[in-house]
């Protein structure tokens, strides 16, 4: 191989495979780039970002402090006379009519009491803001991971999956526990099997929430004929239609249901008498479906939790789940289009493995398809910013300013995909009109902060290495401050694509 | 509407709607026939498409129909709190400035609409929403986009509010886009101009920026240069209107509003599905205040992918299902009844025993109303706009002639 064609091929293994260049990075990777990535795979699976002290809280640390918090509140509802959630509330008169005149020196300070709702608006605020502030604490190491990684391929590959088993943020309960979910039950498995990745999300409290099993009973077993209760069939549906064979695949209602009742029991203790304990994943057996369950055409004997099990394996032993997965690996790597003989390779590689996703990633880098020139991929909203951060050699400190409002703009709030089916990943999603206009103006406020004091030409040639189109070199040359510069560079078509 | 003046069920009244299309449609269409019409270059469409399946079982609560209360249990609307519209149908109680149009004649809905094919994944079904195929994947592009293709997009514009590009406006007519933001200035303006100038080879990117600069520049007039701070549903709607009124504004618009996947605890009155309610008519009016004078040539069609189960499940909550509301607002509307028919709630006809049954296929009302409000030619809209969808005949009688 002539080294122009390695230096290409850095470039490629660094900004397509990985999540875009430090300075040094590319000439780092120059020397074998395939090795250079292929380093990067390990049984251990993806990093865990670094808590600011400590250790990070579990799920169920955070499902007691969320109760802690529930308590408090209702407690002071009840102290207060305040009606609780739901039910319609009458306005609190305030004592001062709008018509009233403001004296000098402005409105009159509220005295306590003065409206009791704002008050406990207010308390309510303060009592939850150590869970906010849990949460975000999460956020920040999260993305601060990505812009500092020395192994951009095991990240990328890790959000990867993290979207294929995308939870979101979209009540308290999730708020807590959406990032907890992507480090305990997504990261240590990005490496291993994919049967017991999808066992990890399955069985995980955040998954449990987030598609609402926890309440799901049998409404045969004793606990649903006792209390009324019934099925829920959204975890089940959405692991046969998003997590593992895809909504293609021939299953029918019937196949759905049958799973959903086979789940019914799996849920998360809620540390009430026979609740189970608080923040526990439990197998309720006493709000289990009783009988045997038929999926997909096989038959299942009534064996509670074992039978998950063995539907679970199931479905990732399927071969339409390793066509499925081939092609959204394809998809994410190099192509929104992606070529049939490289998704051909990945499939065959998770089958010849019993799903085993090291070798699916080794076939990935081994696959000619995956280093054509071409960037056949346009940066998701995160993508573009950690990128960002990261040739400009910094990380994120202000999870506000740095992460949840800029990528909140731009339509990716970490942990907020507004539906189960994680983030789009393809450029006619994410390059809208009005996205590249948001692109400019976040590229013109970081520069203007943050733009790096070095020469800019040279920091180009940093970040895409021979991916550096010539006419993108002269423009960058040929701006008039260094802020602008940097924001020419990372709004190149080349920088923007990958 | 009607029915609801003169004291009439509209469920005696169903099946009148049907059967007036076709022969009708076809005398009021006619390509260049709807352009010599001076107000059609007024004409604004704007369509709201509730992600998630939203649950038309409350949003329009047939209290009329025997199995409603036992199907829908402790999430049924309850009789004291809908909003009243014809002694059969109501309204949820957070809908309550579309009650005020629905009782002015300024808006209408098909209780029973669906998607050409039976599906319960939400992406698929959102896919064929907008889309417009007639099979699942029978269609890339979106039925919008192909819309401006047809009219022409140097004679109608389309335009989508929020940060990603929904499919039914993709395609290869370039539609513009906006959401709430800073505003480009100074040296931003520069390196936009070099960027034009390296995008050159991109087109991707190229369009889309000249587009978004184009828009960034209508905003400005529109805003004075303030931007919208966070998610406010009726300022988002209120710009969504300033930009369709401005000078050589877009005719249409596009609007998501996401959160309708009430598996669990769906509330009735009050609750989950009642806040995402209270949202979309905080739209409705957003639009209706923000469009003015123009509001009487304007049509608001919002759909979803589709319905939830007629029963309440284990949990609170709905499942997914088959048939749903589709809501239509406006001044251009005609006053009239429901769209379509009510198939009840009868056990026997429940659609695979668990979900309200369509009786109209949702591409007739959208080929309705391009048809009759924009003008969109009969032989197009069979060809390109929906292909293969001469079975789901454009419903007639929709808009004030």
């Amino acid at each position: 191989m002539t080294s122009s064609q390695n230096e290409l091929q850095a470039a490629i293994a660094v900004t397509r495979f990985g999540l875009g260049a430090r300075p040094g990075e590319i000439a780092a990777a120059s020397a074998d780039p395939r090795a250079w990535l292929h380093a990067q795979i390990r049984p251990e699976g993806a990093d865990r970002p670094i808590p600011p002290q400590g250790a990070w809280p579990d799920a169920r640390d955070r499902l007691i402090a969320l109760a802690g918090y529930r308590d408090q509140i209702r407690a002071i509802r009840q102290d207060l006379g305040l009606p609780r959630p739901g039910a319609v509330l009458t306005p609190v008169s305030t004592a001062v009519p709008p018509s009233a005149s403001v004296p000098p020196g402005g409105a009159p300070f509220p005295q306590p009491g003065f409206d009791l709702r704002a008050d406990f608006m207010a308390a309510r605020k303060l009592a939850k803001a150590p869970l906010d502030d849990a949460t975000n604490a999460e956020v920040l190491a999260r993305v601060q991971l990505a812009c500092a990684t020395n192994a951009g391929f095991r990240e990328r590959w890790t959000l990867f999956w993290a979207n294929h088993f995308s939870v979101a943020g979209k009540d308290e309960a999730m708020q807590s526990l959406a990032p907890v979910f992507e480090r305990e039950a997504i990261r240590p498995h990005v490496f291993g099997r994919f049967e017991d990745l999808l066992l990890a999300s399955t069985t995980h409290p955040g998954m449990l929430f987030y598609l609402d099993q926890i309440r799901s009973a049998g409404p045969d077993s004793p606990a649903g004929l006792k209390r009324k209760l019934g099925l829920n069939e959204n975890l089940a549906r959405e692991i046969m239609e998003l997590h593992t064979v895809g909504a293609d695949s021939g299953y029918t209602q019937s196949d759905v249901t049958e799973f959903a009742r086979a789940l019914t029991g799996l849920s998360v203790g809620n540390g009430q008498p026979n609740g189970g304990e608080q923040g526990q994943v439990v197998f309720r057996v006493e709000a289990h479906e009783p009988g045997s369950r038929t999926v997909m055409g096989r038959r299942y004997e009534g064996e509670g939790p074992i039978a998950v099990r063995r539907i679970l394996g199931a479905l990732a032993a399927d071969p339409r789940t390793a066509r499925r997965l081939a092609r959204l690996l394809a998809i994410h790597f190099v192509s929104d289009d992606p070529p049939p003989s490289l998704c051909a390779r990945l499939e065959s590689a998770y089958l010849r493995s019993q799903g085993d996703l090291s070798r699916v990633a080794e076939a990935l880098i081994a696959a000619p398809e995956a280093w054509v020139p071409t960037a056949g991929k346009f940066k998701t909203p995160y993508e573009f910013w950690v990128s960002t951060w990261r040739v400009a050699n910094l990380q994120p400190g202000d999870v506000r300013k740095d992460v949840l409002q800029p990528l909140t703009g731009l339509g990716m709030r970490p942990f907020s995909a507004a539906q189960p089916n994680g983030w789009a990943d393809d450029a006619l999603t994410w390059a809208a009109p009005d996205a590249m206009i948001k692109r400019l103006l976040l590229a013109q406020a970081f520069s203007a902060a943050h733009a790096p004091t070095s020469d800019p030409v040279q920091l180009a040639q940093q970040a895409l290495g021979a991916r550096l189109t010539p006419a993108s070199a002269t423009a960058i040359a040929r701006a008039e401050s260094r802020p602008e510069a940097f924001a020419l560079l990372v709004m190149t078509p080349e920088f923007q694509r990958r | 509407m009607t029915s609801h003046r003169h004291s009439r069920p509209l469920a005696a009244n169903r099946r009148h709607f049907l059967n007036a299309a076709g022969g009708l449609t076809l005398a009021l269409m006619g390509g260049a026939h709807a352009f010599a019409d001076p107000l059609v270059g007024r004409r604004k469409l704007v369509v709201i498409v509730c992600r998630g399946a939203m649950d038309g079982l409350s949003v329009t609560p047939p209290l009329g129909d025997a199995d409603y209360l036992a199907l829908r249990g402790p999430i049924a609307i309850p009789l004291d709190k809908a909003l009243p519209l014809d002694g059969y149908f109501a309204l949820h109680p957070k809908l309550v400035r579309l009650h005020t149009m629905m009782q002015s004649g300024e808006a209408r809905f098909a209780p029973a609409v669906a998607i050409p094919e039976r599906i319960r994944s939400h992406f698929e079904a959102q896919d064929m929403l907008e889309s417009g195929g007639a099979h699942l994947y029978g269609a890339t592009t979106g039925w919008l986009n192909r819309t401006l293709s047809a009219v022409g997009a140097s004679r109608i514009r389309a335009l989508s509010i929020g940060a990603q590009e929904p499919l039914i406006l993709r395609g290869p007519v370039q539609a513009q886009s906006w959401s709430p933001g800073g505003r480009l200035a100074g040296s931003g303006a520069r390196v936009a101009t070099a960027l034009q100038d390296l995008y050159k080879h991109d087109p991707m990117l190229g369009s889309a920026l000249a587009s978004g600069l184009a828009t960034e520049a209508q905003a400005d007039l529109l805003n004075g240069g303030q931007g919208l701070k966070g998610y406010d549903a009726k300022a988002f709607s209120t710009t969504a209107a300033g930009f369709l009124t401005a000078p050589d504004g877009p005719s249409i618009a596009v609007l998501s509003l996401d959160g309708f996947d009430t598996h669990a605890g769906q509330g009735a009155a009050e609750g989950q599905l009642a806040g995402r309610l209270a949202q979309l008519d905080s739209v409705l009016a957003g639009l209706h205040d923000g469009l003015g004078a123009e509001w009487g040539h304007t049509v608001v069609v919002v759909a979803t992918e589709f319905g939830r189960t007629a029963r309440v499940n284990g949990t609170g909550g709905t499942d997914h299902g088959t048939a749903s509301t589709l809501l239509l607002a406006g001044g251009a509307l005609k006053r009239g009844g429901i769209v379509g028919d009510w198939p009840t709630l009868q056990a026997a006809r429940l659609f695979e025993n668990r979900d309200l049954a369509p009786t109209l296929d949702i591409r007739s009302v959208f080929k309705g109303v391009l048809a009759d409000h924009l003008g969109v030619d009969r032989r197009a809209l069979e060809a390109s706009v929906f292909p293969d969808s001469r079975e789901a005949r454009p419903v007639a009688d929709l808009i004030a002639a």
